[in-house]
């Protein structure tokens, strides 16, 4: 990366905001995240962590503010340039494409870095052959990263919960992307599996320099790996800082567990 | 290119002649007597209802859309390489290049009439898609029965029979070949994603319009070659045969065979094309036994009856072999 690019952070989201009707469902949120940094988003049920995330992979367009990846603004772009920019995400509640197989699901988020043209697939001309089995091998080395290797032909839907997730990871990663959004990744899963996903994603960050924002509910996950973490409560940021911080800020345990009335 | 696919591409190509070869002895061989070209004509109608179930397989089950109006792009195919041929008929060009370029036509009209239908409608889905094809082919229906250049309502007669069984044969072929081709590379693979999921599908870096206008787009390019097959074979023909219950019989047959599968397709709309031909005296019937088949099906095969199942012929050998290896004869 150049010298000039150093201080441009990965992300960042200047006084983002999305009214429904009315509502202000995230507002005034400013974020930024560094060069294979990982932050934790956290915040009570119906914060708007969710929301935030959609607005920043253009599900939603922001009404107010904006965000830049790598300083270029990325307002107004459909979900598919978001990713194309590289800004993938993982899903809440998973969503896999459970009829095709684990290897596809991977070969699927690799599309639109495969060139091969209509007649190069019809007529199975050199290129198909080329480019399928280059998908191929980097899709298997992908598997490898989140320990699905061996289940390569396997029906998504078929793969046990945990791996599931890993495999939602894994086709995430496919996509070649500068900054991941993992929402509740652990969601579900046991201390064991989860112990294997924290590995997973000091893997990821180390091996490919990618930054993370994660959307986590189990505390001791993002208190054990998140270098920074911002809390929102009712879409407005109430807290930013480390760990330690975080956890002893009073307006955080408010709004985690309530108001003290004494 | 691998090895062991260059050799079952061949297995399947030898396996197609050889099909082909019963046929032409079949037919050749004058069994039949005087029905000989009844039964072709039937062999012709199987042929051309197999590319349209599998083109409507395409959107069905690929891209898991209902299209209700696939006869509307046969229709465009039909009228639009018959117009063509009736003005070139006479230019003194080789038949099979006129029958080719026909075909060509055909497609290229009917896939026109696709993007134009595709754009607006894509972003619809499910139940409000399906309307939306019937009011097209319904639309492409009246249209035809207006315009002069397609008969003004009358009986377009008088098209240059260029549909024989033999070059329709290997037509149907290679449209398949095509359409299995295209399923079973970067583009089906997409589209089976949306399918499945169009959220996650967009979120991994698809952009689900341009794939769904995409296969809309190669759906409608082979029913218009079917429409092209059918109006040279059928010689005079009518816009009102292109009416919904015709869309309705594809989707049927796609249904019965097994939405997903070319198999299915392939042997059910060749099933169906020829089972009313052999129950003649029972044609009042024939729709109410498609009611009953159909909700038979939905109840015990909801898949339908090859669900996503693909026959190979190589499986068929590898399948012998293994039992040949039991049997202490395997020399691999």
């Amino acid at each position: 990366m150049g010298a000039e690019k150093k201080n441009v952070p990965v992300l960042r989201a200047s006084h983002l905001g999305i009214t429904f009707g009315g509502l202000k469902a995230v507002d005034d949120f400013n974020m930024e995240i560094g060069q294979s940094e990982l932050v934790g988003l956290i915040g009570p049920n119906g914060a708007g962590k969710t929301t935030v995330f959609n607005l920043l992979t253009g599900v939603y367009q922001p009404t107010e503010g904006a965000y830049y990846l790598n300083g270029e603004k990325m307002n107004g772009r459909k979900t598919y340039q978001v990713v194309e920019a590289g800004i993938a995400r993982t899903f809440q509640n998973i969503r896999l494409f459970k009829k095709l197989t684990v290897l596809e699901n991977v070969k699927v988020a690799m599309n639109k870095d495969m060139k091969y043209s209509l007649p190069a697939a019809i007529f199975r001309l050199g290129a198909y052959w080329k480019e399928e089995k280059e998908t191929d091998e980097r899709a298997m080395e992908l598997l490898k990263i989140v320990h699905l290797e061996d289940k390569a032909d396997y029906v998504a839907e078929n793969l046990p919960y945990g791996q599931q997730r890993r495999l939602e990871i894994a086709r995430a990663l496919a996509t070649g992307m500068k900054l991941l959004l993992l929402d509740e990744p652990a969601a579900g899963m046991n201390p064991v599996e989860t112990a294997e996903l924290l590995e997973i994603i000091n893997n990821i960050r180390s091996g490919f320099g990618i930054s993370v924002l994660l959307i986590e509910h189990d505390m001791s996950l993002v208190m054990k790996i998140c270098e920074r973490i911002q809390v929102i409560d009712y879409g407005e940021t109430i807290a930013c800082g480390s760990p330690e911080e975080i956890a002893n800020n009073p307006r955080v345990i408010e709004a985690y567990l309530g108001k003290d009335d004494d | 290119m691998p090895k062991k696919i260059k050799r079952n591409y061949l297995i399947n190509l030898i396996g197609l002649i050889l099909l082909f070869l019963v046929f032409y002895a079949v037919f050749e061989s004058g069994i039949f007597g005087s029905r000989t070209n009844y039964f072709m004509g039937i062999a012709t109608t199987a042929c051309y209802t197999i590319i349209m179930v599998t083109s409507l397989n395409l959107l069905v089950g690929i891209l898991g859309e209902f299209s209700l109006g696939h006869a509307g792009f046969m229709s465009v195919g039909a009228y639009a390489s018959a117009i063509f041929t009736n003005a070139l008929v006479d230019s003194g060009m080789p038949r099979l290049l006129l029958f080719i370029l026909a075909l060509l036509i055909g497609g290229i009209a009917a896939a026109i009439t696709g993007v134009l239908v595709g754009i607006p409608t894509l972003k619809l889905r499910g139940d409000y898609l399906a309307i939306v094809t019937v009011a097209f082919a319904e639309i492409i229906r009246v249209a035809f029965t207006n315009f002069e250049i397609t008969g003004g309502g009358r009986t377009m007669s008088g098209i240059t029979k260029l549909s024989n069984f033999y070059w329709v044969y290997w037509v149907m072929v290679v449209c398949v070949a095509f359409m299995y081709m295209f399923i079973r590379s970067r583009f089906g693979r997409t589209v089976k994603a949306i399918r499945e999921d169009y959220i996650a599908a967009a979120a991994s870096g698809v952009n689900v319009t341009f794939y769904k206008v995409l296969v809309f787009t190669i759906s409608a390019f082979f029913a218009g070659v079917a429409g092209a097959v059918y109006a040279h074979y059928i010689t005079a023909m009518i816009p009102t045969t292109f009416n919904f219950n015709y869309s309705a019989e594809f989707l049927t047959e796609v249904i019965i065979g097994g939405t997903g599968s070319m198999t299915g397709s392939v042997i059910g709309a060749a099933f169906l094309s020829i089972l009313p031909e052999m129950m003649r005296s029972f044609a009042t019937y024939r729709y109410l036994g498609y009611a009953i088949v159909l909700v038979l099906i939905m109840i015990f095969r909801p898949k339908g009856v090859f669900g996503g199942w693909e026959f190979s012929l190589t499986g068929v050998f590898s399948g012998l072999r293994k039992r040949g290896s039991k049997s202490g004869k395997g020399d691999e």
